[in-house]
């Protein structure tokens, strides 16, 4: 995937350009607003990761002028201030996502990943969901392991709907904070780590192949075993 | 008020008392040199001179202000400017005062009894229907002036009260706006250079040198934690490429991921600091909702359900339907940190949450049964980075309050510590209708 990265602060910047290569994306790089926003217009890409306070022009313009000339490309901004209201301004100008600094790589990783395949098959309407041997009807809302029926408590049920739409990518606590409880705060406690462990109870206990697993210092990933890390 | 009446008051009575004091007194040495002057002229010219001098006395003041009287022993009047004796006139001598009649009208006279030889009487006295004109007129002068006086009292000091109160009512309220949050806030000035005015400037110049001391802490504090997130973030990520990267082994991976959870937390204490102090400098741009609070207690309690099963305390909510305006993540975020705090230091038992109404406030709160919190404690609980007396078996960064602390005081709330024996509650009371902001 193409990505370009708009970032200033170019110890930030080469962490991420860095880390993304190694993730086997191609990265583009601005170290300003204008230049920033003028590769934006000009080139195709897959998606964009933009600071939000960018000598020139700053992130959220460059979201809003990419919106307005009807530019859809998935653009996560990030930001050093990290506080809900202005996670809350960048969803409004337009953004996508929203990540506050400091960051984990993962946490930027999954989210990017979540963004791409999120502009793949969006129009696309699921009502089965299936990883490896695990099943969910999202209209009966049954779910069903090799045959087997699970019963789920409601949150249960869309805790393993959102890690089964993202299935094999990363998703992190927060992630699932905000997707499945509509929270947006940072836990800071093991909160998630509780409810997790009681799905994996009831969807991993009795089978030999885990599906839901933990991924050190980022969060989740529901799918097959990983390749070592 | 009531002291600048009885002031009046008492200097009405001392000019009334004293006038008429002089005046009478005046009348009496007047008929006491009288006196004096008839027992010489009686002792040098004998009963003769006497009478020549009192009836030469007589014509000389045809207006009777003098009045004389001879009486034999038995007060048959024998001569002078009275028609009889008067009644009321005990023996012996000593002052008197009697009724007569002059041209018909009636008046008052007060007078001496002087004892001439041969057991004669003389009557020397002097009309004081003058006297006693005075002395009503300034009786009449002083219960009118005491009125008077009372009126301007009352009224004066009602509109003086008044007017400090109001003003003092000011600044009372400029006072509490500004322990609402609201720093910026002055005292009211009305230019009139008074006390009060000095008094409220005096009370601004404070304010703006706490502003300014409060200001420049929370520069510190904010560049502190800002500045030191930045290389903190470098750090950490430094650190996650050396343990991703090749060439570990399983030991050196670990120290690394323990590094790495290190600065994990330095950096949430650090966002945390920089969270609060943006909340309460006001500078977090609330995005203000209507927020329902059983629904968020439901919420955080669905949410904590399964860890506090894990530690066998029962989490349970109750109330009514409680909709207000604010920030709901900020909210929930508090909440959240209660319910922690309350699974942290209570371990045990029961966690209740309460969303409902009083005669106070509206009220979300905790309660654990816990060991509860000492009166000292619970004063310092909300500062930044305390923690409990025997924390070190607990886990966190001691802003778990203080996170709260500000999200209430951004919603007009106040955070209420009560022990409930067993157990600690603490409640959010919304006493305002203010909204965040």
């Amino acid at each position: 995937m193409r990505i370009l990265v708009i970032e200033d602060d170019a110890t930030v910047a080469d962490y991420i350009v860095s880390g993304l290569a190694e993730s086997g994306h191609t990265v583009d790089h601005a170290d300003d607003g204008r230049e920033g926003l003028m590769m934006a217009t000009t080139e195709e890409y897959d998606a964009i990761v933009a600071d939000r306070m960018l000598p020139g022009v700053d992130g959220l313009t460059i979201v809003r002028t990419l919106r307005a000339s009807d530019n859809h490309t998935p653009i996560l901004v990030l930001s050093a201030l990290g506080e809900v209201d202005d996670r809350v301004k960048g969803l409004k100008a337009g953004a996508d996502d929203y990540l506050a600094k400091p960051f984990a790589f993962s946490e930027l990783l999954a989210r990017l990943d979540a963004l791409l395949r999120r502009g793949q098959h969006e129009s696309v309407q699921v009502t089965r969901l299936q990883v490896m041997d695990l099943e969910m009807d999202l209209l009966s809302r049954v779910v069903s392991r090799s045959g087997q029926s699970i019963d789920l408590q409601p949150r249960e049920f869309r805790l393993l709907e959102y890690l089964m739409r993202h299935a094999g990518q990363v998703v992190t606590r927060t992630m699932l904070l905000e997707a499945v409880w509509d929270y947006h705060f940072d836990p800071q406690t093991n909160v998630i780590d509780v409810h997790i462990s009681r799905l994996r109870s009831k969807i991993d206990k009795e089978f030999e192949q885990t599906l839901l697993h933990t991924v050190r210092g980022a969060g989740y990933r529901l799918g097959e075993r990983p390749q070592t890390a | 008020m009531g002291l600048f009446a009885v002031s009046a008051l008492v200097m009405l009575a001392f000019v009334y008392w004293s006038t008429i004091g002089y005046m009478s007194s005046q009348t009496d040495s007047t008929i006491e040199a009288e006196i004096k002057g008839l027992a010489d002229t009686y002792r040098r010219g004998g009963l003769q001179s006497l009478t020549g001098l009192v009836n030469e006395r007589m014509r000389n003041d045809p207006d009777r202000n003098m009045l004389y009287l001879f009486a034999t022993p038995d007060y048959k009047p024998l001569g002078g400017n009275l028609p009889a004796w008067p009644e009321a006139i005990p023996a012996g001598e000593g002052w008197v005062n009697f009724p007569f009649s002059h041209n018909d009208t009636e008046s008052t006279a007060r007078g001496r009894i002087f004892g001439v030889s041969g057991n004669l009487r003389l009557l020397v006295a002097m009309d004081i229907a003058g006297l006693q004109a005075t002395e009503s007129l300034l009786m009449k002068a002083y219960l009118w002036g005491m009125a008077l006086a009372l009126v301007l009292a009352l009224v004066g000091g009602a509109l003086m009260s008044a007017s400090v109160t109001r003003r003092i009512e000011a600044i009372n309220q400029a006072s509490r706006e500004i322990m609402n949050g609201r720093l910026h806030q002055r005292m009211p000035l009305k230019g009139t250079h008074d006390e009060f005015d000095q008094l409220a400037s005096n009370l601004n110049d404070m304010l703006e040198q706490i502003d300014l001391l409060v200001e420049s802490v929370r520069h510190v504090a904010d560049g502190v934690a800002h500045d030191l997130r930045t290389p903190l973030t470098r750090l950490r990520s430094k650190l996650e490429r050396l343990s991703i990267g090749p060439g570990l082994d399983a030991s050196a991976r670990q120290e690394l991921d323990r590094c790495i959870d290190e600065a994990d937390g330095l950096l949430q204490t650090f966002s945390a600091l920089l969270r609060i102090a943006r909340i309460e400098a006001g500078r977090h741009e609330a995005s203000v909702v209507e927020v329902d609070l059983l629904e968020l207690a439901a919420d955080a309690c669905e949410l904590y359900q399964a860890s506090a099963e894990d530690q066998g305390v029962t989490l349970s909510y109750e109330g009514s339907r409680i909709i207000l305006n604010g920030d709901r993540d900020l909210l929930f975020q508090a909440l959240i940190n209660l319910i922690d705090n309350a699974l942290k230091y209570a371990g045990t038992g029961e966690v209740k949450l309460q969303v409902g109404k009083d005669q106070r406030s509206i009220f979300l709160s905790v309660t654990d049964q816990g060991p509860g919190l000492s009166e000292e404690d619970r004063q310092r609980v909300t500062g930044r980075f305390f923690r409990g007396a025997d924390s070190a078996k607990v886990s966190g960064s001691g802003l778990g309050l203080s996170l709260v602390q500000a999200v209430a005081g951004m919603h007009g709330a106040r955070l209420e510590l009560e022990n409930v024996n067993p157990g600690l509650r603490i409640s959010m009371r919304f006493l305002s209708d203010a909204e965040p902001g």
